[in-house]
Formats: structure tokens, sequence, C-alpha cells
């Protein structure tokens, strides 16, 4: 599991994986091999849920690496993401030196000299120990590398992507008082975007570009194969047909592939042996998220369901 | 492989793929890793390392298939293909068996001819691509340059000798010559697709800015049912630039400079040391516009665009009211905010829509309704051709409304010719406008919304 060589191939990235629980599509593994590859950053869009999220976890896990998460918001700063100074121990460590001041200060003469001394000691209180590494500067000083996860980028601010550009392309913070502090070693980056608003150009270029959709019919099987074990291979390939069907419907918030999930983990625990129509009915709200969009299902809930067992018999 | 790199990176810039050379020189460092073998994971690497959007991956992807099924001239054909094209070609003999001497009459033929009798496809289709780059194809950038480039690879093969050929046959094996001609034919038109093909690949995007510049200045009202949905694109677009211009600024400058001043002050009970910061906060006005568009029958081909048009402008400025109007008057803010354009508009049309305006009415409807609306920081846009058929244009009232904005902005799709003739009110209204402009092109249309916004920020 702790293998934190670059894998040999785009199978290996698959396996490894699947290992961990996370079904790839072949697009997902050869970005993810890529980026190791030619050492980039990858900045995955899609819908809410689609795991995008899930594949930096996976990704850790597989290879043993520490994960650092750090979750963008409207107003997100150098000081939260990246350092800040630890003003506190900077003023308690002034009070308590004051004592100390005689005794430097104690040859001099004249107040110039006095200063001069002073400036002696001036860059004491901005070096290392009194920074405070946020995410971005924790990321960088891990010594086996890790995966460092900027998720939702584009909740943040336009002024956000440009302080976050020196460490996609390069891996390196500059700060001002210390100097460049350059990676031990070259994290994995993952962005995540729901696309919210457009992010800037020089991002993207610093980035492998990962469009992850709604899976194919196959794969999302297999997914819900790999995370609810207990789920029978007629129910499991019905729920996803019921599904693929209902997003193909026109609703405020389409069902992801982590509803998917939590429906296939509800039926189990209902014991549903097949799709029914009562067992839909009863269970809708665990796939749709509004009302509306509830309601607009409900009246095709039976051609749905007839619809997908038919798949199931033929495909 | 590396030329063919080159070449399909050109092609998808063709596809509108913006391309930088760092983009390029990342796609080359990932295809060294994946190598050429997989064609599928070479698809997706290019997805990966060029497409920024969701849009350039399926160009890119178009372009990637185009490019590939294109004939290479390096590489040898695939084991299956020759296979099945022998089979093809001893079909074609076997269904025609007594023209099978004609590899001996061929004998004082020049080599296309011989080529194109021996009906061999896969030469011929490796001399069309060398012919092609020979005659440097891949600069071809508009569709009237198809002629030029098919004639001049037709010239590269050997078209001149062929049709020597041809007299002389004439004269003494005219079954032969026949076939000829028709296998002639034949070879025109794969030429033809060819530069066809390459038209595809490598022109767009010229193609594209072509038609769109002709498209932004082409009058509104004369746009033909077919380019309709071209120009609701175009005027997506210009829409969507005015919304990445203005809409960033505004945030930067939410919070200014330390107010220093009001810092001390505010920390004056702690022995100045600054607890609490305060900020100097730039005074800006919000945009508040109030869109009176007209949608009666006169206006009826610009006014699909005014109303896309003003739908953007919600997506942009927070404060917009808009209301449409021919006989009467009615807010339509609502219908643009919570519908996509198409809904909407047919929506509004099918309210308000197509009726012969009243200008005076419809503006007294908003004195009686909306009147309030409008504070000093108002900017009140009016769209329409001001043709009140003759009815009281009831220009009081906008004069009010003029004295209750900060500014009235009137945008006419008339040419200013017209104005003042038939029933056109525009002089009277124009005493009370802060600016008149006509509006009757894309381009108009986004110059004067530009500068709506500009004028906040």
């Amino acid at each position: 599991m702790a293998d934190t060589r670059p894998s040999a191939s785009i199978e290996a990235v698959e396996s490894g994986l699947a290992a961990q629980g996370y079904i790839a599509s072949r697009q997902i593994a050869t970005a993810v091999y890529l980026a190791q590859q030619i050492e980039k950053p990858i900045l995955v869009e899609g819908p809410a849920g689609v795991g995008k999220t899930e594949l930096a976890k996976a990704i850790a896990a597989w290879r043993g690496m520490k994960m650092i998460r750090l979750q963008c918001y409207e107003g997100l700063d150098e000081a939260k993401a990246l350092y800040e100074w630890k003003y506190a121990k900077q003023l308690l460590y002034t009070q308590i030196l004051k004592d100390k001041l005689g005794e430097v200060l104690g040859g001099a003469p004249t107040l110039e000299a006095a200063l001069n001394q002073l400036h002696d000691f001036g860059d004491v209180f901005f070096s290392k120990e009194f920074v405070e590494p946020r995410p971005l500067l924790q990321a960088l000083e891990q010594p086996a590398g890790c995966v460092l996860l900027v998720d939702e980028i584009d909740k943040s601010d336009a002024e956000f992507e440009s302080l976050l550009l020196e460490i996609l392309s390069d891996f390196q913070v500059t700060i001002p008082e210390l100097g460049t502090v350059v990676a031990v070693s070259p994290p994995t980056v993952i962005l995540t975007s729901n696309s919210e608003r457009d992010l800037g150009d020089a991002l993207k270029r610093r980035c492998l570009h990962l469009h992850i959709g709604f899976p194919e019919q196959k794969l999302e099987e297999r997914i819900v194969e790999s995370r609810v074990p207990g789920i029978s291979q007629t129910l499991r390939r019905q729920m996803v047909g019921f599904i693929n069907e209902v997003r193909t419907l026109d609703l405020k918030k389409l069902p992801s592939v982590s509803e998917t999930i939590d429906w296939a983990r509800v039926l189990v625990l209902l014991q549903a042996p097949e799709l029914g129509h009562e067992v839909v009915k009863d269970t809708l709200n665990v796939l749709l998220k509004y009302e509306a969009d509830i309601e607009a299902t409900m009246p095709q809930v039976s051609t749905f369901i007839a619809k997908a067992s038919r798949q199931g018999v033929f495909g | 492989m590396r030329e063919n790199l080159h070449r399909f990176f050109r092609a998808a810039r063709g596809a509108g793929v913006r391309l930088s050379p760092a983009e390029s020189i990342d796609a080359m460092r990932a295809v060294s890793k994946v190598g050429f073998t997989d064609r599928t994971i070479l698809r997706d690497t290019f997805l990966l390392t060029l497409a920024k959007t969701q849009d350039e991956k399926k160009a890119l992807g178009d372009c990637f298939d185009l490019f590939f099924d294109q004939p290479e001239p390096e590489t040898p054909p695939e084991d299956g293909k020759t296979e099945e094209q022998d089979t093809q070609g001893s079909n074609a003999a076997s269904d025609s068996p007594g023209e099978t001497s004609g590899g001996e009459q061929a004998e004082g033929l020049g080599q296309l001819a011989q080529m194109l009798l021996a009906q061999d496809r896969n030469q011929i289709s490796a001399a069309i691509a060398n012919a092609a780059s020979a005659a440097s194809l891949s600069d071809i950038r508009y569709f009237t340059q198809r002629g030029i480039f098919s004639g001049r690879i037709l010239d590269q093969m050997g078209l001149q000798r062929l049709r020597d050929d041809l007299d002389n046959l004439t004269a003494t094996n005219p079954a032969l010559a026949e076939r000829l001609t028709n296998a002639l034919d034949g070879l025109r038109g794969t030429v033809r697709d060819t530069v066809s093909q390459a038209l595809m690949l490598y022109g767009r995007e010229e193609a594209e800015n072509l038609r769109n510049e002709i498209l932004r200045n082409a009058p509104l009202s004369r746009i033909e049912p077919r380019q309709v949905e071209q120009m609701r694109h175009l005027i997506r677009q210009i829409a969507r630039r005015l919304r990445e211009r203005y809409s960033k600024p505004r945030k930067r400058q939410r919070r200014g400079h330390l107010d220093v001043r009001r810092t001390i002050r505010r920390n004056a009970a702690w022995g100045g040391v600054p607890f609490l910061t305060a900020w100097k906060r730039r005074h800006r006005d919000k945009p508040k516009i109030v869109a009176l568009c007209d949608v009666s029958g006169s206006v009826a081909r610009v006014s699909d665009f005014f109303l896309l048009l003003i739908h953007s402008l919600h997506e942009v400025v927070d404060d917009v009211r808009s209301f449409a109007f021919s006989g009467h008057l009615i807010e339509v803010s609502d219908i643009l905010e919570s519908k996509s354009p198409e809904e909407a508009m047919a929506e509004i049309m099918s309210k308000v829509g197509f009726g012969s305006s009243d200008y005076g009415s419809s503006l007294d409807d908003f004195e009686h309704g909306w009147m309030n609306a409008i504070t000093p920081q108002t900017t009140v846009i009016v769209l329409g051709d001001a043709r009140s058929n003759n009815l009281d244009p009831r220009a009081d009232i906008l004069r009010r409304i003029a004295e209750r904005s900060k500014r009235l902005v009137w945008l006419n799709p008339e040419g200013r010719m017209a104005w003042g003739w038939g029933d056109s009110e525009m002089p009277r209204y124009s005493t009370f406008c802060t600016v008149v402009r006509q509006c009757a092109t894309a381009k108009q249309l986004e110059r004067a919304v530009s500068d709506i916004v500009a004028s906040y920020q």
C-alpha cells in the first residue's frame, strides 16, 4: 500500500485506486497517471457528488500519503491558506524579553548606538519559529510528500487563484520575510471545482483538466458493487438503470454517484429484493433533494421501473 | 511524428481550442510518457493536457477523430484494411473480366493514369496525401479556397499528363478512355473530400471569425431566419464578455485601504493599540437599471435580441428591473430572471408582443405602476423605434422619468435618417434623453450596453 513511487502504468493506477474502493474510469486513471509522470496538478470539474473529493482521498490512501485538505470559501486569504505570523507568541516573547533589553542595550552610550544594536536583533521575531503554517505551507513541508486537495476552488475569490499559481507551477511559495520555501517532495495536487464561476486561464494552464461527469451505467454498477457489497446484482442493475432514467429529466439537482450509493445502502437496509413502486416512492427523498424534483419524478416512477427492469433482462 | 503533432496542434487551434506553447509542450511531454500505440489513451491525454473547458474538450475530441482519420502518407496501412481492399479490388476485377487487359494497354500511359486504372486505393490515397502536403493544404483558411487547393493537388498528381493520355486514348481505345474518365471523376471527388476535410480542420476558426465579424455588423432587422440562431449565440458571447469584464472589479474593490484616522479614534480606549481596524470604503454607486423594451410588431425582429441582451444585463447587474410593452406595459423582471432566455422571450412575446405600439399609454402605465422604481441612481434604458402610430407620445412622462433618474438612454434600431419621419416621435423624446444612440447591429448593441455598465465602475 505504501507505494509512494510513481506508478508504472495506467492499469496500475486503475487497480491501485480500485483497491481503495474507487472505481476510476479510463480518463480518470490516465489523468492520475499523467499527473505523476509530468508532475502537474489536476483540476477536476464536474457536478456535485460524482467523486471529485473522493478521488483525492483514494489517491492518498492508495499511495499511503497524508492528505491535506484546503476547503475554499469566499474571502479565503493568504493568512488562512498559506501561513500566518504567530502574533500572540511574538507579543508574549517581547514582554518576557523586556528585561533582557537592558542587558542588550546596557553598554550603549548613545540612543543611536542602542538603536543599531536593536537592529541586529530585529529579524528574530520574523523567523521560522514564529510562522504558523497553514495547509498550503504544510503540504510543501511534508518530507514524504502528500496529496494536497484544494477543494471547491471556484468558491474562493479570483485573487486567491493568483496566490496558488506559484505553488501549482513550481511547488514553492515565497514568504517575504523568510525567502522561498521549496517543497521537500512535490505534492500531488488535486483541485476541485463545481464551475460556479469561471476559473482564470493562468490557473487552468498549470493544470491537467479533468472533467468527471455522471459515469456510464456499467461503471456506476461497478462503483455500487464496490461500495455496497451486500446488494444483489438484479437490484443493482435496476436501481442504476432507474437513476439513469431520472437523470434524463429536467431537474434542479440531478442525482449523482453519492446519491446512488446512499440509495443502494437504503435499499439494502430495507431488504428490498427488487425495485418496486412502493419502495421507490418511499425512498425517493434519498435520491432527490428538492420537493419540486420529487414531484416532477413521481408520475414517471412506474415507467422508469419498467424500463430499468427491461434493461436488466436484456443488459 | 513530431511534425504530425505540430500539425495536430494547428488543427486544434483551428477548431477553437486556445493553445499556448506551454500547453503544447506539456502535451508533448505527456505523449512521450504514454506513447502513440493506444489511440484512446492518446485522445484522453490530449483532452487532459490541452482542453480547458467542456466545450474545448468536445471540439478537440472531434478534431482528434477527424485528424487521425486522415490518410497518413508515412504510416503503412493496417493489415485488416489492405485485406479488405484486396478483396474489393479482386471483386472489382472479377466484375469486369473483359477489362483486365488494362495493364498491358497502360504501358504508354503516365503514372497517374496507370495508378487510376490499377485501382489501388492505398496507392491513390497515399498519392493524394503526398500531393496535399506538397500543395501545403494545411494552409487552407476559407471555403473560397477549396477550388484552388483541389486544382493544386490534382496538378501535383499529374493531371496535365493524364489529360494528354486521355486525348490520345479517345482516338485509339475509347473504352479505356471512358474508364479513365470515370476514374478521374472519382479522383476529383476524393480530392474534393480531402480538401473539405482539411478546411474543417484548419479553416474553422478563421471562417468563424469572418462570419461573426460580418454578423456583428449586419443590421439586426435584416437577419435571415437561418442566421438567427448564430446571432443569438453571438449576443450570448457578447453578454458573457460583458459579465467577465464587469463582474470582477466590483468584488476586488469591496474593501479599500486602512483608514488610519478612524482606526486610531476607535481604539483610543486601548491606548492606541489597534484592536479594531477601520477600513476606508470606496463609495460606489450600485448600478440600478430600469429597462423598457418595445416588443411591438414594427421592431419584432429586433426585440428578440433586445430581450436577450436585457436578460444578460440581469446577470451582470444585481438591480435591474425590466419592462416590456407594445400596446401596454408589464414588468418582466421575474420572467427574465427565473427562465432560460428562450422560454422567457417566448412568454414575454405571448403576453405583450407583436401588438401595435402605443408609447403614450405604455409610458402612462409605467408612471402609474412603477414610477417609484426610479431613484436618482437609476439609469433608464429605452429600447425602441419611437414609432407611436400617431397616438399621443406623452413626452411629458418621459420628461418626468428623465428628471427622476440619473441618466436616460434611448437605443433606437432605426438609422438617424429615419428619426422624425412618418410617425417617429424620436426628436420629441430625444430632448429629454441623456444619450440617444442608433443600435441596429450587434456591435452597436454591445457598445451601448458596455458604456452603460462601465459608467458605474
